[in-house]
């Protein structure tokens, strides 16, 4: 089990990332590579607690200490076995995670935690460079034909489980890519498209079709799809962003997040962009929002050279360390520098937009905001009001929303198929099953709004559910029940 | 009360008493009778009262007896008076039979024994009644007392040989016996020869010592003679009525315990079906059968089975060296004739394995054995006027001392025999030699004898790693990933099974979610109180692993052929040996491979058709000449799955039992589903003589391929250090069952089953205990297919193994108590003081509905008559009954460790301080008022810093004689864990490693622990005395037994307990729930009418007020908290307390580390709150106003519904639920005080007498006269002392007593500082135990026939965890000298074995020879050697020291002290060496130990000086 002291011998050392200066010249990947030895030593301050609550803290259930362990041994083979066994895209989630494991570390009680986010991301990719990941393709088929819709995290890691159960499985992407908000969504300097497209490929090998620019609902028919599929999963995602509805919502310069870092990512991938471009070169940027999203706007304002960056957040300030309100190991509202921030960003919290000023040409100029005051009830916040006088507007030639998004898209798909939505609009089901017999929804599309490593957990998981379903019994792990557990 | 009560109710089962005693004889060695040889026997029995013991009133003994030789002319002239004349002596046999006292039946019972008498051609001669007087009998003995007859047979005309008459009577014996129980109605065991031969009679009953010259006059009448006496005084668990259970038998009076009886009574009755024998008719043979009874004691069962093989023809000696062999495997000491005798017998019986000190006679000869380990003492006088005597302690008969000749103790494996016809000593080599060499044993075994390694290479290839199957297997046996990483990877590369800490907290097997092996439903049960268990490193010599295969022969005769045998070194078999076995053609050995597998269809009955399959095919085997069988289950597919190995073996080994065939064959398994230790032991307990796990030499090879192994270990060095580590485990589970080898842990069952019905275990397991139901048949089918459909999946294959989650917490693995959840909440609440939170806490831990982990979860609260909570009493009232568990002060931080003293001195409860000592700075509280001083000292086997004035400053002294995470093993505190403040505080040396032994060398038995109860009352007459107990099977025996040793509490740990550091197998496997253990302790104790005197406490993963309340329920009136305790001080079960790594600053003593603790007495302080606030709520819901209102109210408790669960619905729990029936007046809880016998104990007089001293410091000087009653001599003095002066004590030589006489044992038992005991005389055991500071000399009386040096003058365990003080010993001392001694400097003439055992530090300077193993495990202090005859060296274990070069601070030192002791004591010896002192020196030898050796040279080499932290 790892080395017993390691945690006392080295200090926490996760990648070093490139200059920011450099990088923002750029959108390729910002942590550099480190040497087999940095990566050992950061997995020998594993202690391998009895009760690894990194293991208990992560969505997954990744077994963390055993492949820590691993890799101080240097087995990296061992390493992606473990790792793999819980998670299809360990590439993706070592890059983007905002790692709840490392939050509920024990080593994080008292010291930084363990850079578990890094040593997965370099298991994985240690294991492509040494030829470990290979297509898996199943010895035997059963014949089941499984429709996924959407190709994002949860229905790519949904589409890899039922394949290797020897289902016959096809994903249709409404998109002309495969990899929804992996693809499109999330910038290149911190996910190189290169690493989607590496998965899919292999994917494809294994067996799975892929089908895009197949907008079911739209473009291909429901009606067809329940034919032909022993099962459907849904997992198109939560799409419809929230949106500002105050005055000038509707002047030229105010756009959603997403469309905005969409048209980045086809730029860098060389794809054409259809619709008129959104770019912050020149600007001032105003990002509405203070999550990864807007963290994600920033940084790409910054390399499209934007004159200013400012981010703003109705939420009060966040403290610096953990408060009792928050103890260890759950996971903590404390303040958060992205890599995009540490590029450049002005950050303001406790400020609400009250209004988009616009020039005659009805282009935004600038932010009507006002300073918030918030009351807190035992630690949480619980109501705010305007701080007097303080109501100013500031610069802005671009606005960015992100604000995070309400739900799936109901029209079409949903519609058609009519299956019960929950209270919050997204799609209802019990154990991944929607209303509607042979139709399984999984990721943000289910759960609403969420992280990368909750979506290919909840398309594990529907995808051991469809397999039940479809077989009687199903071999694929599932997270939380053991194979040997009585039946 | 009769016998009859004697029977299994709730939870007690009468196999589980154990029994303990004083035994002696004494003999005239001319032969020649005298009425004193009875009056000095019954004197020495009156003397050794202290070792018997009585029940619930003072005059009911466990049972005392005495045999002699039969008094003729008294039995003429008694008979002539009731008209029967006497035919001479050797013509007539004479019985002492005890008869039903129900005049009917006793009539019936007559008639039968009449008639049997003239059927087998004897003739009555007639009854006399016997004389008894029982007015001084205490009510129990009463109501069960015999009436008691002798009867008087005629030797038939035709038998003219005495001894064939003798043969005669014993089958009469047996057999009428038989005849009587199956035929008359209500006889209940009542009709019992006590003895009946030509020869000897033994005069025995339920009495005390003293009772049993009164209780039969015949004893007191001049005219009974006799030259020889065997005495035996019984300490008993029980108090029920038994009066055939008192000693001594026929042939033997035995002190000690067979470990192997189960075992033993199988195989005996596995070759009765071919005895056959000259001496016996075909008939005769049939009537002696069966030879033993499970029903009876080990010792009867003992006796029983001498006394066959004696009649059929083997002298007593010869039967004696058969039985209880001596250390003879890899003795270098032994000559080959010796060691051809042992190992041909081998091959005919199985040693009876335990501690044993037996005395044997059959009235000719007379004389006694010990046991290999020596564990039992037997110290024997031997006088001028032709006198010998034997006894458990020296001193028991006054002696004119310049009568004796020698003085001397039995040594381990050694024989003394008088023969009474040749009248003289035969020695023990002489004895020996001329049975060894009385047939060619040597040629007989050269000849036939069969060795691994000499057989021919298989005829067939053997199976190879096949990677497509592999897995399939490994998925189908069960094995996980965490297995392969945290079991076998430690093996493979360490050659030792992996350590663990913090305990179990998973499901039992039965309660568990996921599929268990097979074995996890067997646990292992181990020794305490009544039997030590061994340490099997250190002395490993005593143990062995070999074991033999092969059908065996007619055991009543002895021919080449019996040693026919496979031998097997090791009990793992390699695929390659496995195969030669498998092709193996020889005359007598021939073997047959049979597939264990049943068919995969899930459908009713389907295994145990397989199972009865099996059965068939084996027995048909056996009947067709094959000798060994293999049962091997490599072949299954999808259509059949393979029956569990233990399951298969089991039912083969029974089932041949039963059919008389077991005898003849040899169980061999080849089996995938072994891979543990404990997988290992199950199958060896149950029958299988060697197991080939041929799975995993393919795992091993597959975790090389997948460097899974350390790089610098090849696939064969794995191979061959799993086995070893397999062998090591196996020898540490034997061991702490007190087992010496495996052929007699062979097939011995000594496992409990949790979870098994009883249909199940009474016909596959059979005599195995198992209380509380559980699976059928089926359900085990059941479980073993969930694996078996997983390694034959309806889609795509498996690739992978499950993770396990047993010893780490996994989401898809075994459920936890503590979970991230649970533990998050308990931290949170208590450190935020928040009661809500508290509340979900336990709601989480109580609401196993789902995931069920504790038996008591499956119970439930029956709603009482509500009261409101006001009326309940306060929650101070409840903090009282509040403890800690033990955690050293060493395995947890100073922080840690007072953080929780101080929270349960400021709530009034207790803490605990383990059993690393305590820094006396703690003693006092500081000036704010916080006080560190933990109430509760604990004095463990080690007895690290336990010395007179910690034991002042305890509340309470807790004897731990097990603990519930590794029971019956010992600790081992590496090196670097003791650092300077640590090592101050257990008296040793910084840095260097220090072991707690398995036993304690002051307890081998019940009588031993109410010795050790009465040294520690001595020393701190304030103290409750506890007793810290491990739930098993027959706790609740020993602990009525500890009742009668006088201890205050007993508390029973359930097996779960937390632990810093234990092997995993340990953890899981061995111990049981406390719900059981405190169950069963309850009902036996108020059973017994003991409960009233003692107070019960339990603890073992106690988390909530349930817990609390059901612990009551089930009749605990205290309780002990640990691990939660732990958890609020920032505990988060990291489980690597052995490591020092702790995180968090609890289990650690690495300083920066330390500092990261934040737990605060407070949050200690909310966490017992909140327990005591849920208790109370409990309390109010049932309408318990008081805690003991509620104890032992069991009717409280209702068994949850479990029908819903497959698994569960057989578990039946009404064993625990058992409510004792009772009158109103028995009490239920502690209500009276034990008479601890210290009022009037000799130091009241020394304290006396010491005054001046005392008030003063003036010196006293006085001398007194002492005899073996005195005990524990100088313990209370110097708990004065040690009161008032603290840990220096009074100044040197300020109180000088002389005392003359022997000694009793423990004398000087922490004996403080300023004490000079002057002894002329002798002494018993555990002399100087404990030593704080004082000088104790020895020397026998100046007018002595005998020279000292050549004599014993002390017995064993002398200075036992001494830890300041000197000694000079004129004379030689027994076994096991010095054991443990971490101080004390001391001078003697001579050692017996195992000398200096685990010593840390002191000087020992031996002036003569020393026995075998001496230094094992000795980690520092110096021993000097004279070694005269260069003889030395094989003595000594060598494993932790070296000789060492001599300095001249060595002779200086050496040569004060022997100047020292010729001033002192007038040695000899010491004026011999001194004479010619450069000759002398020069064979002095130097122990070194190694590692102390290297740290006091580190020391030295630091010049800076070392400062020692010191608590604030």
């Amino acid at each position: 089990m790892g080395k017993p002291s390691g945690f006392l011998e080295f200090d926490r050392e996760p990648a070093p990332k490139r200059d920011p200066k450099e990088r923002i010249a750029d959108y390729r990947e910002i942590e550099k590579s480190v040497s087999t030895d940095h990566t050992q030593k950061q997995a020998a301050r594993c202690m391998d607690c009895g009760i690894p609550f990194c293991h208990h803290g992560c969505p997954l259930g990744n077994i963390i200490p055993e492949f820590n362990d691993a890799v101080y041994q240097n087995n990296w083979k061992l390493a992606y076995e473990i790792l793999i066994s819980t998670n299809n895209f360990p590439e993706f989630t070592g890059r983007i995670c905002p790692a709840p494991c490392e939050a509920s570390c024990v080593l994080g009680i008292n010291k930084p935690a363990v850079a578990i986010e890094f040593i997965e991301k370099n298991i994985i990719e240690k294991a492509f460079e040494a030829g470990y990941v290979k297509a898996n393709v199943p010895s035997g088929r059963t014949g089941k034909k499984i429709a996924v819709v959407g190709s994002g995290p949860a229905g790519l890691a949904a589409a890899a489980q039922l394949n290797s159960a020897g289902h016959w499985v096809t994903v249709f992407e409404r998109s002309d890519e495969i990899g929804g908000l992996l693809r499109y969504g999330i910038p290149d300097f911190k996910l190189e498209k290169r690493i989607v497209e590496r998965r899919v490929k292999l994917l494809e090998v294994e067996g799975v079709q892929f089908v895009t620019i197949a907008h079911v609902g739209v473009n291909v028919s429901v009606a067809n799809l329940r034919e032909e599929f022993d099962a459907i999963l849904l997992s198109g995602g939560s799409t419809i962003p929230r949106d500002l509805p105050i005055k000038g919502r509707e002047f030229s310069g105010v756009h959603f997040a997403m469309d905005f870092l969409t048209q980045q990512n086809r730029r860098v991938s060389n794809h054409k962009v259809e619709a008129k471009d959104i770019l912050a070169t020149g600007k001032h940027v105003v990002v509405i929002g203070g999550g990864d999203t807007g963290s994600d706007c920033v940084g790409t304002s910054n390399r499209q050279g934007a004159a200013s960056v400012t981010q703003i957040e109705i939420m009060s300030k966040p403290p610096k360390d953990r408060t009792e309100s928050m103890p260890w190991p759950n996971w903590p509202m404390i303040l958060r520098t992205s890599t995009s921030h540490e590029e450049g960003c002005d950050r303001n919290w406790s400020i609400l937009t009250k209004e988009f000023i616009s020039d005659e040409n009805g282009n935004v100029t600038g932010l009507k905001i006002v300073d918030l005051e918030w009351k807190s009830e035992t630690g949480k916040p619980a109501g705010f009001s305007e701080v007097a006088r303080s109501e100013r507007i500031i610069p802005c030639d671009l606005a960015l929303l992100a604000m995070g998004f309400l739900h799936p898209q109901h029209q079409g798909l949903l519609d058609q198929l009519g299956v019960q939505l929950d209270e919050r609009g997204n799609v209802k089901c019990t154990r991944y099953q929607t209303s509607v017999e042979n139709v399984f929804s999984a990721g943000d599309m289910r759960r609403g709004q969420s992280l990368v490593v909750w979506a290919i957990s909840e398309g594990r998981e529907a995808a051991r559910a469809i397999d039940q379903y479809l077989m009687g019994q199903s071999m694929l792990e599932a997270k939380e029940e053991g194979m040997l557990n009585l039946q | 009360m009769d016998d009859q009560d004697q029977r299994p109710q709730g939870l007690y089962h009468p196999q589980f008493e154990h029994d303990a005693c004083g035994v002696g004889f004494i003999a005239n060695i001319k032969g020649v009778k005298s009425h004193q040889i009875i009056k000095d026997g019954l004197t020495m029995l009156e003397r050794m009262a202290h070792r018997g013991a009585c029940g619930c009133e003072a005059n009911t003994g466990d049972g005392a007896g005495i045999l002699i030789q039969v008094p003729h002319e008294f039995f003429v002239s008694e008979c002539s008076k009731i008209n029967i004349k006497l035919p001479p002596f050797g013509s007539y046999g004479v019985g002492l039979v005890f008869f039903p006292r129900d005049a009917k039946v006793r009539e019936e019972c007559r008639t039968v024994l009449n008639r049997q008498i003239k059927k087998m051609k004897m003739s009555l001669l007639g009854y006399r009644t016997l004389p008894t007087d029982h007015k001084d009998i205490g009510e129990t003995a009463l109501k069960s007392e015999p009436v008691m007859e002798q009867v008087f047979i005629k030797r038939p005309e035709n038998i003219n040989n005495p001894d064939d008459f003798e043969r005669k009577l014993f089958i009469l014996r047996k057999y009428s016996t038989r005849i009587v129980t199956e035929s008359v109605a209500k006889v209940n065991n009542q009709f019992y020869f006590s003895s009946l031969s030509y020869k000897t009679i033994a005069y025995k009953g339920m009495l005390t010592s003293g009772q049993l010259r009164y209780y039969f006059p015949d004893l007191q009448n001049e005219e009974v003679v006799s030259a020889l006496a065997v005495i035996h005084s019984r300490f008993s668990t029980n108090t029920f009525p038994s009066w055939r259970l008192s000693q001594p038998f026929r042939f033997i009076a035995h002190n000690g315990e067979i470990n192997t009886i189960q075992g033993n009574i199988n195989w005996l009755k596995s070759k009765e079906a071919f005895f056959a024998s000259p001496h016996f008719s075909r008939e005769e043979l049939d009537m002696i059968l069966p030879i033993c009874n499970p029903a009876q004691s080990d010792s009867s069962n003992l006796d029983n089975a001498i006394e066959l093989l004696m009649h059929a023809g083997r002298s007593m000696p010869h039967v004696m060296m058969m039985l209880i062999p001596e250390v003879w495997d890899g003795n270098e000491n032994m000559s080959q004739e010796k060691k051809d005798f042992y190992e041909y017998h081998a091959n005919l019986m199985e040693p009876w394995d335990g501690p044993a000190s037996i005395t044997f006679t059959d009235g000719k000869i007379i004389g006694a054995t010990l046991d290999r380990n020596g564990l039992r003492p037997s110290r024997f006088i031997v006088t001028n006027d032709d006198r010998v005597m034997m006894a458990s302690e020296v001193g028991v008969l006054d002696i004119d001392q310049s009568t004796i000749i020698s003085k001397g103790r039995l040594q381990p494996g050694k024989m003394f025999v008088v023969d009474l016809e040749q009248g003289r000593i035969i020695s023990d080599d002489e004895l020996k030699q001329d049975i060894c060499t009385r047939q060619p044993y040597g040629q007989w075994l050269k000849e036939n004898k069969v060795r691994l390694q000499d057989l021919p290479e298989p005829g067939g290839s053997f199976h190879k790693y096949d990677p497509n199957t592999f897995l399939k297997r490994q998925i189908s046996f069960g094995y996980t990933s965490e297995d392969i990483r945290v079991v076998l990877a430690q093996m493979c590369d360490t050659g030792k099974e992996a350590l663990g800490s913090m305990g179990s907290d998973i499901p039992l097997a039965v309660l568990s979610n996921q599929s268990q092996h097979l074995s996890s439903y067997f646990k292992q049960l181990f020794a305490q109180v009544t039997n030590p268990p061994i340490d099997p490193i250190r002395e490993r010599m005593v143990m062995s692993l070999a074991s033999h295969v092969g059908g065996s022969l007619n055991l009543l005769e002895e021919t080449p052929e019996h040693c026919v045998t496979l031998e097997l070194p090791v009990p793992i078999l390699s695929n390659n040996e496995l195969e030669k076995i498998r092709y193996i053609d020889h005359r007598h050995l021939q073997t047959k491979t049979i597939y264990t597998y049943f068919r995969a269809d899930g459908l009713a009955g389907s295994l145990e058709r397989g199972l009865s399959r099996i059965c068939q095919y084996v027995s048909d085997a056996v009947e067709d000449g094959f000798t060994i069988i293999i049962l091997s289950d490599r072949s299954f597919d999808s259509g059949h799955a393979q029956i569990p190995s233990l399951l298969v073996t089991a039912a083969v080994h029974h089932d041949l039992i039963r059919k008389g065939l077991r005898g003849k064959v040899g169980l061999l398994v080849e089996a995938g589903d072994v891979w543990e230790t404990h997988h290992y032991a199950t199958l060896l307990g149950y029958g299988a003589s060697g197991i080939n796990p041929y799975l995993i030499y393919q795992t091993i090879h597959d975790m090389k391929k997948r460097n899974l192994l350390s790089e610098s270990v090849t696939e064969e060095k794995a191979v061959y250090n799993y086995k070893k580590a397999v062998c090591g485990e196996l020898l540490k589970i034997m061991s702490k069952m007190g087992i010496s080898t495996l052929q007699s842990y062979h097939g011995a069952q000594i496992f409990e089953a949790l979870g098994i019905s009883n249909e199940v275990v009474d016909q596959y397991f059979t005599g195995t205990v198992s209380r509380i139901g559980g699976l059928t048949l089926d359900d085990i089918a059941r479980e073993a297919l969930i694996k078996h459909s997983l390694s034959f999946p309806k889609t795509s294959l498996n690739t992978r193994l499950e993770v396990g989650g047993i010893y780490q917490w996994k989401q898809r693995g075994e459920a936890h108590l503590f979970n991230p959840q649970t533990i998050h909440l308990l931290q949170h609440s208590t450190k935020t003081n928040d009661y809500g939170l508290f509340k979900k806490y336990s709601n989480l831990i109580n609401d196993q509905s789902e995931k069920a982990i504790t038996l008591r979860s499956l119970l439930r609260f029956k709603k009482g008559k509500s009261i409101p909570i006001s009326e309940v009493e306060p929650k101070e009232n409840i903090f009282k009954r509040f403890a800690t568990g033990a955690m050293s002060f060493g395995s947890i931080s100073y922080e840690a460790h007072s953080t929780l003293a101080v929270a349960m001195n400021r709530i009034g409860g207790k803490s605990n301080c383990g059993e690393g000592g305590e820094d006396e700075i703690r003693f006092h509280k500081k000036e704010d008022g916080t006080w560190e001083n933990s109430a509760i000292k604990q004095v463990a086997s080690g007895r690290f810093g336990v010395t007179s004035y910690y034991l002042a400053n305890a509340q309470e002294l807790q004897i731990k004689i097990a603990q519930g995470a590794k029971p019956g093993e010992g600790g081992q505190l590496p090196g670097y864990k003791v650092d300077e403040w640590i090592g101050r505080v257990r008296h040793s040396t910084p840095g260097v490693g220090l072991i707690s032994p398995p036993p304690h060398h002051d307890i081998y038995s019940i009588e031993d622990l109410a010795q050790l109860i009465f040294d520690l009352k001595n020393a701190n007459r304030n103290a409750r005395i506890s007793v810290k107990l491990v739930s098993e099977a027959g706790v609740g025996t020993i602990a009525s037994g500890v009742a009668k040793a006088h201890a205050d509490v007993i508390l029973i740990a359930g097996h779960d307990g937390g632990t810093g550091a234990s092997p995993l197998s340990s953890v899981r496997h061995a111990g049981l729930p406390w719900e059981l253990g405190l169950a069963e302790t309850h009902q036996t104790l108020v059973r017994n009418k003991l409960r009233g005197r003692v107070v019960v406490q339990s603890d073992g993963q106690i988390r909530t007020g349930r817990d609390l309340a059901i612990a009551a329920l089930l009749g605990a009136e205290e309780w002990g908290v640990a691990t939660a305790a732990l958890v609020t001080g920032g505990c988060i079960m990291m489980r690597k307390c052995h490591l020092n790594t702790c995180p968090v600053g609890v289990a650690t003593q690495d300083p920066e580390l330390r500092a990261l603790f934040t737990g605060k007495p407070e949050y200690v302080v909310n966490l017992f709150t909140f327990l005591a606030e849920e208790l109370r709520e409990i309390m109010a819901e049932l309408g318990f106003r008081t805690v003991n209102e509620m104890v032992g109210q069991v009717d409280h408790l209702l068994l949850k519904d479990l029908k819903e669960n497959w698994k569960q619905k057989n578990l039946d729990l009404s064993p625990i639920l058992f409510k004792e029936p009772m009158s109103l007046d028995t009490p239920l809880f502690r209500q009276e005080e034990q008479d601890h016998g210290i009022d009037a104990v000799l130091d009241r007089e020394l304290i006396r007498v010491a005054q001046p001293a005392l008030e003063n410091l003036e010196k006293v000087e006085h001398s007194f006269e002492i005899t073996n009653q005195n005990r524990a001599v100088g313990a209370m003095l110097s708990n004065e002392i040690s009161k008032k002066f603290f840990a220096p004590g009074l100044p040197k030589g300020t109180v000088h007593y002389k005392f003359k006489g022997t000694a009793g044992q423990s004398f000087g038992a922490f004996a403080a500082s300023g004490l000079n005991f002057e002894l002329e005389g002798d002494a018993n055991d555990y002399f100087g135990k404990g030593l704080s500071g004082a000088q104790l000399i020895l020397y026998p009386p100046r007018q002595t026939g005998f020279i000292p040096s050549e004599n014993i003058i002390v017995g064993n365990v002398a200075f036992y965890g001494a830890t300041s003080g000197e000694a000079f010993i004129r004379g030689r001392a027994g076994e096991r000298f010095g054991v443990r001694n971490s101080g004390v400097n001391v001078v003697v003439e001579g050692v017996g074995d195992h000398g200096c055992e685990y010593m840390t530090g002191g000087t020992v300077i031996v002036l003569g020879d020393t026995g075998r193993n001496f230094a094992a495990g000795m980690s520092g202090g110096v021993a000097y050697v004279y070694d005269k005859n260069n003889a030395f060296r094989k003595n000594c274990n060598m494993e932790m020291v070296m000789f060492d070069e001599m300095d001249s601070g060595d002779e200086e030192k050496i040569k004060n002290k022997v100047m020292d002791h010729l001033t002192f004591t007038g040695s000899d010896v010491a004026s011999a060496l001194l004479k010619n002192w450069q000759e002398s020196f020069s064979k002095f030898v130097k122990v070194m130990p190694v590692e102390y050796k290297a740290v006091l040279e580190k020391r030295k080499a630091a010049s800076k000086l070392v400062t020692v932290p010191v608590s604030h």
